[in-house]
């Protein structure tokens, strides 16, 4: 057997290993949410809605390398929290060694179609997670929803989306493919993070609202973060992917000038990349607007965190355009 | 849009604090608190109305509205909307399918005209979509040049003086340090100036403001998209975009009357085009000859002579997809390509009546095509046929003429013929793809249409002895996109610019920094306070205050006590 078809195998058995092993890390993260009892009252600023407080950052009482706040009082979901994070590491080094065989499989860079971008888009979520992570970012309560999607994207990838490993259309065969779709790839990653912190958020938020009147917030809401705190781990996963995907669309426009004449066509890939740019611009705006900061603006941002995905799935299966080479 | 992204970065607290001592603003809660709150994003979400009656007074309030940030939002918001439908429905002139409108129409007689009238199949031109960009940059504009402006006096100012109550900001902390006052003063102030901040020294405080060039990024970030936008419009004005089909050996010059299709803009000088002209010498095509890719195109390649002057010299070029041909501001680039049966034909006379490539309009991956051969100077009477071209030819019962590789393994020409008249005659425009059937009559052998399929080299004769048609060779064909947009480079240098400025306002965080020492005690040890107040919505640079204190002379490490304000309520 060839080696490019030992590698191609060696590829999809990695990404078949780091599923498992994600949703392992998935269930961990999950254990770990529903173990854990809620925070302590001071733990929990709450969140008043389009108040000066909701730029305060609110403090973590601990640095935040410490891991946690003292809401886990139960050793065992503390325990469990660093297996999720050890596992959700493990998935990640297999699935960067799938997405690297298949790209020495191929002999180019490995998001050449469908499947290869889902592989490589999830990749870059888990990295971003895992940066938020490291950095010592609350993120750890995104991890069962980021690893969720992670899981099921991949799951798809393998099972409706796959492609055998080959070479790519003429037009496809362009050094600007490494550049543009990478910086799709990474703005997607990071706005996956943005858009879990966000739904989080708004899910935090409501609890508040509906729990207001000196009670604690009950529930799975009242075991996340503060709602002032998920939003600035919104806010900075969007402050980093918005200027990424700019330069991805701009990027996808310098190449569009050198395959087709014209840098901007409207097509509808073209179309749905804007959309996105505009919905996160709008964001952005509504971050520094009274009376949109906060709510309104988080579901700008899950508005376009969904443009995003349908970019990639609607308009590659359901729309005509110049963009459905891309294949399945 | 008064803040583009994420902060107001503190303009109104600049202002107030320039135009009276900084005690008596932030000394007074209620105060400090509105000028918090001015200070913070999110003040300009809509002016009040006016309540004078004035003309000016109303004018005033519609113009600040309009370059409110709740505006600016609202309006990012319905261009978002308003560029959906030009995805899903097909559009003019966009398109990739430029059929789908008409198909579209016919389709739907009752829903399509009146989208037709709203502008829905030429959406990105509409007079609403345009409607909104234009609102959008008014509004833009409205907003920075104030700012840029601002920008301006407040890099002039010095940083304000500290507010009494440093305790009540975003970060806090006091340490015990044993030295002179002036001694702290001085290392906090060279300190600070090592990292960039603009510094002032008062007797017993330090005020520091960094991160001008957030303001900055974000002006260079919204002129850019204005920019941007004249460089779209000066393509669109001036440019202009061409297809061509041009057969293996024939040759195209770069005028107007040889395009197959010209779209210039308004302003376009078609009589200017640059006086290019390239022979198509050779095309080749590879393919995936294997695997569940099989078909799959793998590389195309024109082979080219341009004269890039008229009469001069000769230069071989090669263009592939991805790789153009530049004539001065003109691009040609290879976008597709096809089959080109050679054919002749002799009429009822016994005279060649017509001979040479005939271009095949290819409708499927494995290059089955389809097309009409023309032969108006055929006598007694004109001939027409109409047929499909198959590279690797099968003919499925139920599918029909259908090609299974794109390459040429079994090449076929599959025929019917028509005679009469082809109705060219009286000067009306017609589809060289098409046979207008209205004065033909369509040959037939008894009750079945005469058809025949033909490989290279063999001929068939109709019935009757009224035309033989001779299938000679095949040729290929390349189609190329020609286009001009003068207006590109511009838009090149916005588009850097633009993400420059857009990563500099997002990347860098506004915040001043006050140090203050109070007398020392009489142990000799002086306490002092730093604080830090950020201008945009990111919070304090983590440990910016921490390694402030720690380069103190006499600091004890770890001796920050640290008191964020948010926990003392």
């Amino acid at each position: 057997m060839p080696i490019p078809n030992l590698l191609a195998e060696l590829s999809d058995r990695l990404i078949y290993s780091a599923i498992a092993v994600y949703a392992l890390a998935m269930l961990a993260y999950a254990y770990q949410a529903a173990r854990r009892s809620h925070p302590v009252p001071e733990d929990a600023p709450r969140l008043e809605p389009d108040a000066a407080g909701a730029h305060a950052a609110v403090p973590d009482p601990q640095p935040p390398t410490a891991g946690g706040r003292p809401a886990i009082r139960d050793a065992a979901a503390r325990r469990t929290e660093r297996i999720a994070a050890a596992l959700t590491t493990l998935a990640f080094v297999l699935h960067v060694a799938g997405v690297v065989a298949r790209g020495l499989a191929v002999g180019r860079a490995p998001w050449g179609n469908m499947y290869e971008f889902t592989t490589a888009a999830t990749l870059a979520a888990t990295a971003a997670y895992l940066v938020f992570l490291r950095r010592g970012q609350p993120v750890r309560d995104l991890g069962v929803w980021v690893l969720a999607l992670v899981t099921l994207c991949l799951g798809l990838a393998v099972t409706v989306l796959y492609t055998p490993a080959g070479d790519l259309v003429p037009a496809l065969n362009s050094y600007w493919l490494v550049i543009h779709v990478a910086a799709a790839i990474i703005a997607g990653g990071v706005f996956t993070v943005g858009a879990a912190a966000t739904g989080l958020y708004l899910t935090r938020r409501r609890a508040d609202a509906r729990d207001a009147g000196g009670q604690a917030t009950r529930g799975y809401a009242g075991r996340l973060p503060a709602g002032a705190t998920l939003e600035r781990v919104a806010h900075t996963a969007h402050l980093f992917a918005f200027p990424v995907w700019t330069f991805a669309v701009l990027a996808g426009a310098i190449w569009a000038e050198d395959s087709w004449g014209r840098y901007w066509g409207w097509d509808p890939k073209e179309t749905w990349a804007f959309i996105t740019w505009v919905l996160y611009a709008a964001y952005l705006h509504a971050q520094s607007t009274a009376g949109w900061r906060g709510r309104k603006a988080g579901w700008l941002a899950l508005a376009g965190y969904a443009a995003f995905w349908f970019n990639f799935v609607g308009v590659n299966l359901f729309i005509t355009g110049l963009h459905s080479y891309a294949g399945v | 849009m008064t803040e583009s992204i994420g902060a107001w970065p503190g303009n109104a607290v600049a202002e107030a604090t320039a135009s009276r001592p900084a005690e008596d603003t932030l000394e007074d809660t209620a105060l400090s608190h509105r000028l918090e709150e001015a200070a913070r994003p999110g003040v300009m979400a809509v002016p009040p109305r006016p309540t004078g009656q004035g003309l000016v007074a109303w004018a005033r309030w519609a113009w600040r509205t309009l370059t409110s940030m709740r505006t600016a939002v609202l309006l990012l918001l319905a261009l978002a909307l308003a560029a959906v439908p030009g995805s899903l429905l097909p559009q003019r002139g966009v398109a990739f399918d430029p059929g789908a409108v008409t198909r579209f129409l016919a389709d739907n007689p009752v829903v399509g005209p009146w989208l037709d009238r709203l502008g829905f199949f030429e959406v990105y031109s509409s007079p609403w979509f345009a409607a909104i960009y234009l609102l959008l940059m008014v509004s833009m504009t409205g907003c920075v040049l104030p700012r840029a402006a601002r920008l301006w006096q407040s890099a002039r100012a010095e940083p304000p003086r500290a507010p009494t109550n440093l305790a009540r900001l975003d970060d806090h902390r006091r340490a015990t340090v044993a030295a002179e006052p002036a001694q702290i003063l001085q290392a906090a102030a060279s300190h600070l100036r090592a990292r960039r901040f603009r510094v002032v020294v008062d007797d017993d405080s330090v005020r520091a403001e960094k991160g001008y060039l957030r303001e900055a990024g974000n002006l260079v970030f919204h002129l850019s998209l204005l920019a941007l936008l004249f460089g779209v419009a000066i393509g669109s004005l001036f440019g202009f975009e061409g297809r061509v089909i041009v057969v293996e050996g024939a040759s195209f010059t770069n005028t107007r009357l040889q395009y197959d299709e010209f779209t210039p803009g308004p302003l376009t000088d078609a009589a200017g085009l640059s006086p290019f002209s390239v022979t198509l010498d050779d095309f080749t095509a590879r393919f995936e000859t294997a695997g569940p890719q099989r078909g799959s195109a793998r590389d195309f390649q024109a082979d080219l002579t341009v004269l890039r002057t008229p009469g001069g010299p000769a230069e071989k070029v090669t263009v592939e997809v991805n790789h153009p041909l530049q004539v001065e501001g003109t691009k040609m680039f290879l976008t597709g390509h096809g089959y080109a049966p050679v054919v002749s034909v002799i009429d009822g006379r016994g005279q060649t009546v017509f001979s040479g490539p005939v271009v095949f309009v290819p409708f499927d991956g494995n290059l089955s095509s389809e097309g009409v051969i023309k032969v108006p100077d055929g006598q007694p009477t004109q001939l027409g046929f109409e047929g499909f071209f198959l590279p690797t030819a099968s003919v499925d019962p139920a599918a029909g003429p259908r090609s299974l590789y794109p390459d040429l393994v079994d090449p076929q020409l599959l025929l019917t013929a028509y005679t009469g008249d082809l109705g060219l005659g009286d000067g009306a425009p017609q589809s060289v793809f098409r046979l207008d059937k209205t004065d033909l009559s369509q040959v037939m052998v008894g009750d079945e249409p005469f058809a025949r399929a033909l490989r290279p080299g063999e001929s068939m004769t109709l019935p009757g002895g009224q035309g033989t048609l001779t299938f000679e060779s095949v040729s290929r064909f390349a189609n190329f996109q020609i286009a001009h947009d003068p207006g590109k480079e511009l838009s090149l240098v916005a588009a850097v610019a633009l993400l420059l400025g857009l990563t500099v306002s997002l990347a860098v965080r506004r915040r001043r920094v006050w140090v203050r020492v109070s007398a020392a005690s009489a142990g000799g040890a002086a306490t002092v306070e730093a604080a830090s107040y950020a201008l945009t919505r990111r919070e304090p640079v983590p440990g910016e205050l921490s390694s402030l204190l720690a380069a103190l002379p006499g600091a004890e490490p770890g001796g920050a006590d640290a008191s964020p304000h948010d926990r003392e309520d």
